[in-house]
């Protein structure tokens, strides 16, 4: 480390509670940053609020547990019902009592007692090779022995994927749950891995027919001008919206939440309120082409074209309590191995 | 270093030849110790008790219990994950020591065109973590990469779905491209023993009348027992840490179940309880080391360094061996150097390198930097008070030292997290009561708690590395230069220290490289805001796309031949057979 950066370390350490008295606040992430960096400039430019973040990963949860009381965390943003109820666990969150927030965000997608809100929602989808002859198709489906050799998932333990199978868990109970992953193992065409773009890409690579993943994607895919080949992904695939037999569509979220220790309380909420706003809301629809929480805001066309969502009726808080459920069951049926 | 000192080095050689007469002869125990020095010993403890904290936060943590019940934890996580991870290691092990002795043998003992070059390039696959080679394997050779569209072409297919190569997904995929990136760990200790230690035994068997395979079988294989043992069990503890290639590549070893179990089930405690079973896998490749080199100890390293005289491969013999020996250069280093460099260059044409990347490599090496001294500092303690006090003691505290390199980062980071976030609130509210005002935290926002968890995590590298250097100092050695009245420290730095230099200097390359590297213990310990280029990378990798993420990894992998080459230079240096 070079002198001048370590005397700027230095000075940053000796005057934190000075730093503190400015407008900033210190985010907490474990969404990728590039997703969330339009959002923050957009805030920034609005309300003058620097925000300075941190991307975890993983551990996010644990590390601001062990910070405890001087923890500089002021929100804590997560994807994934359960990393969020994580941090309610943990006791790592306060309530979020903004009237703002909590107009923006309907009940069914905040926590009970409003220790998170929801910032985005995503649909786990099917993506289908586009010269399939195949317009709808349910969860259930999944585990046909029709699709022997044709399927592509991520890995079972990966959060979008216990998300589902915990809302089948909730549908179907434990014994249909088991016999129902085996199935879908039986039919894989290669060990789950990756992400879910690798789904599009491995159906463009004739490995598979059918892949599970998440429903931004294909927009991320179909406009990437960062890296063309992926458009090709995108294009070699359509959506199809599944859904439970007698239920709808599984959807997971993006949230935040008020760390308990914030030292920038106002400018956290602010944040928060800023996030849940109409304009806010409209750059996840059109930029990130996850499906907005405030009925405000519309969805971007290429979303649109999937048909309407009809999302599941099952109450996040069910998915929540049957993860670790959904977890251990991946595990007994040796789903990743 | 050495100035001054002129009369000792004649001593000694005078007294090496006499050790080397006793080498000779059946010895039952051990060498007394030479005395003096004690506080080495603490100092050995000292650190030993550093790198043992983290381990005793996990015990602690995994004490707490936890939520997933043991036997489903057993049945359906560890056992299929012990299993997947023996065949790994079998897999990886077994292709380190082949590659890795074969392509020393080769270099060593035979000359032909090349064989400068391919001495130090046969090192450049340590510049490639396994992240970085597994996902650029996963591109080269999927359907839609270039290899399989050559092939296509070749073979007149024009889609996929039509003709497709088993999927590189897999556990021999991993083995192969684990394999192919860790040799070198084996290749560097095993040449070093070829290039200062054979010499004189292999000319000996020669002009006894050795055929070649002898040679190779009954004395070349034997001497380097001791440094293949040492760059396997590196290889294979480094085989043991991988995340990201396995992850990619969808095996399911214990590093990973600990991920799924910690970050997927919220389940820290059961995470502690695998990490700790993963310990006992350590501590048996650790007595696996200790066995193979067992009742090893090197006499006659006093004389000049020699290198081995090579039988000149000529014509097709010569261009054969170099095309074989640089083949494991080609797939380990060449082809994800090109892949790299050809991503990179379009996206450099585009936007250029920005100047956060260039901050990103700033942070990279100073972090690096730091570690290392460190870690040098700390492995010299432990490796002098074992060499000053040979026995029980001063051995359980080295191998205490280096527990933490077989713990994966993650767990590392786990464990020191803990307690040093516990110290930063203490500092922070003893400042509070006292000054009034908070220093926040202290530890983990200086980069402190990270620079910690690479010391826990690489200290084994520079023990093991200074220990073997200091068997192969011969103990006669010590005793001219006590008895020329040096104390432990001026005995350190008069004899010890300038021989110690090429183990010092590949130790310190190897903490360097992989300091570089080093990804989940980065992630979870890096002070606010600042980024190195493998969590840039990862960041990246997260969404499942490489924009920048080429030039990044292409920066992880450049920054990491600067180190083999400066190692490939002093090699060469003492090849050519000066003094150190």
């Amino acid at each position: 480390m070079t002198l001048s950066s370590r005397a700027t370390l230095l000075a940053t350490v000796l005057c934190l509670p000075a730093a503190l008295s400015a407008a900033e606040l210190n985010l907490y992430t474990s969404r990728e940053p590039k997703l969330v960096e339009p959002l923050l400039e957009a805030f920034t430019a609005e309300t003058g609020i620097a925000v300075n973040t941190v991307f975890l990963k993983d551990g996010l949860a644990e590390r601001v547990a062990a910070e405890g009381g001087s923890s500089p965390a002021d929100v804590l943003m997560a994807v994934d019902v359960g990393n969020m109820a994580d941090f309610v666990e943990k006791g790592l969150t306060q309530a979020i009592t903004s009237e703002a927030v909590l107009a923006a965000v309907p009940s069914t997608l905040r926590d009970p007692q409003n220790q998170w809100v929801a910032l985005s929602m995503r649909a786990r989808v099917v993506y289908a090779a586009k010269e399939l002859d195949l317009d709808a198709i349910t969860y259930e489906d999944l585990a046909d022995p029709k699709w022997a050799g044709k399927i592509c998932i991520r890995s079972g333990q990966h959060p979008y994927n216990t998300g589902l199978f915990a809302a089948y868990l909730a549908h179907h109970g434990a014994e249909a749950t088991e016999a129902w992953l085996s199935g879908i193992k039986a039919n894989l065409a290669r060990t789950p891995g990756g992400g879910d773009r690798d789904g599009a890409k491995d159906i463009l690579g004739g490995i598979c027919d059918i892949a599970v993943a998440n429903s931004y994607y294909v927009g991320l895919m179909r406009t990437n001008e960062k890296d063309p080949e992926q458009k090709a992904w995108g294009a070699a695939i359509k959506v199809l919206l599944p859904t439970f037999e007698n239920g709808g569509t599984h959807v997971n979220i993006s949230g935040a939440a008020l760390a308990k220790h914030a030292p920038n309380k106002a400018e956290a909420v602010k944040l928060l309120e800023f996030l849940t706003s109409d304009a806010a809301q409209k750059i996840y629809a059109e930029a990130n082409f996850e499906y907005p929480v405030n009925a405000g805001a519309e969805v971007s066309p290429v979303v649109a074209s999937f048909g309407p969502l009809a999302i599941d009726p099952l109450p996040l808080t069910e998915v929540v309590a049957n993860r670790k459920a959904a977890s251990a069951l991946v595990e007994r049926v040796g789903f990743d191995n | 270093m050495w100035n001054g000192s002129a009369s000792i080095t004649e001593a000694v050689q005078i007294m090496a030849a006499t050790d080397l007469m006793q080498s000779l002869l059946p010895r039952r125990t051990s060498r007394p110790a030479l005395g003096g020095g004690r506080h080495w010993v603490w100092g050995s403890g000292f650190v030993a008790a550093l790198v043992l904290a983290p381990v005793l936060a996990l015990i602690w943590q995994a004490l707490q219990g936890s939520d997933g019940l043991w036997a489903h934890l057993w049945a359906y996580v560890l056992r299929p994950a012990l299993g997947q991870t023996t065949v790994l290691l079998l897999g990886v092990g077994l292709i380190v020591i082949v590659l890795g002795t074969a392509l020393a043998w080769l270099v060593a003992a035979h000359d032909f065109p090349g064989r400068k070059v391919l001495d130090w390039a046969l090192l450049l696959p340590l510049a490639v973590p396994s992240y970085i080679i597994a996902f650029v394997y996963l591109e080269l050779l999927h359907p839609l990469g270039p290899v399989q569209e050559l092939l296509r072409a070749i073979l007149g297919y024009d889609n996929p779905r039509d003709f497709r190569l088993p999927d590189i997904r897999s556990m021999s995929g991993a083995i192969l491209l684990l394999g192919l990136v860790l040799y070198p760990y084996v290749y560097l200790p095993v040449r070093a023993m070829f290039a200062m230690q054979a010499a004189g035994l292999l000319e000996a068997g020669r002009m006894l009348g050795c055929t070649r395979t002898h040679l190779f079988a009954r004395l070349a294989l034997p001497l380097a027992r001791p440094a293949i043992a040492v760059g396997a069990s590196l290889a294979l503890m480094e085989a043991l840490n991988d995340i990201g290639a396995s992850e990619f590549l969808g095996v399911r070893t214990l590093t990973v179940s600990i991920y799924t179990t910690w970050v997927t089930r919220s389940d820290l405690p059961g995470a502690a309880q695998i990490a700790l079973v993963m310990l006992v896998v350590v501590a048996a490749l650790v007595a696996l080391e200790r066995f193979a080199r067992r009742k090893q100890r090197f006499a006659g390293g006093a004389q000049r360094i020699r290198p081995l005289l090579p039988e000149r491969l000529t014509g097709l013999r010569g261009w054969a061996a170099l095309a074989l020996g640089a083949l494991p250069v080609v797939l380990g280093f060449g082809a994800p150097l090109f892949w790299l460099l050809s991503e990179a260059v379009g996206r450099i044409g585009e936007a250029g390198i920005s100047p956060q990347l260039w901050a990103e490599m700033r942070a990279t090496l100073g972090l690096a930097a730091a570690a290392t001294a460190a870690v040098l500092a700390g492995g010299m303690v432990v490796a002098f008070a074992a060499r000053l006090w040979p026995g029980g003691t001063t051995a359980t505290l080295g191998r205490l030292a280096s527990l933490g390199y077989a713990m994966p980062g993650t767990v590392v980071a786990l464990g020191v997290l803990v307690p040093v976030a516990g110290l930063d609130r203490m500092i922070d509210q003893g400042a509070q009561m006292l000054l009034g005002f908070g220093t926040g935290l202290v530890l983990i926002g200086s980069g402190a708690a990270l620079v910690y968890a690479y010391v826990v995590r690489f200290l084994a590298m520079s023990v093991g590395g200074i220990d073997s250097g200091f068997a192969q100092i011969p103990r006669a050695l010590d005793h001219a230069a006590r008895s020329l009245g040096d104390g432990p420290g001026a005995s350190l730095r008069h004899v010890h220290l300038p021989l110690l230099r090429p183990a010092l200097v590949a130790a310190a390359l190897l903490v360097f490289v992989d300091t570089m590297k080093e990804l989940p213990a980065t992630l979870l310990l890096r002070p606010l805001g600042v980024e190195t280029l493998a969590t840039h990378l990862y960041s990246e990798a997260a969404r499942g796309t490489y924009e920048d993420g080429a030039i990044a990894a292409l920066a992880i992998v450049a920054a990491g031949i600067l180190p083999v080459i400066a190692l490939a230079r002093i090699g060469r240096r003492n090849g050519a057979g000066r003094r150190p």
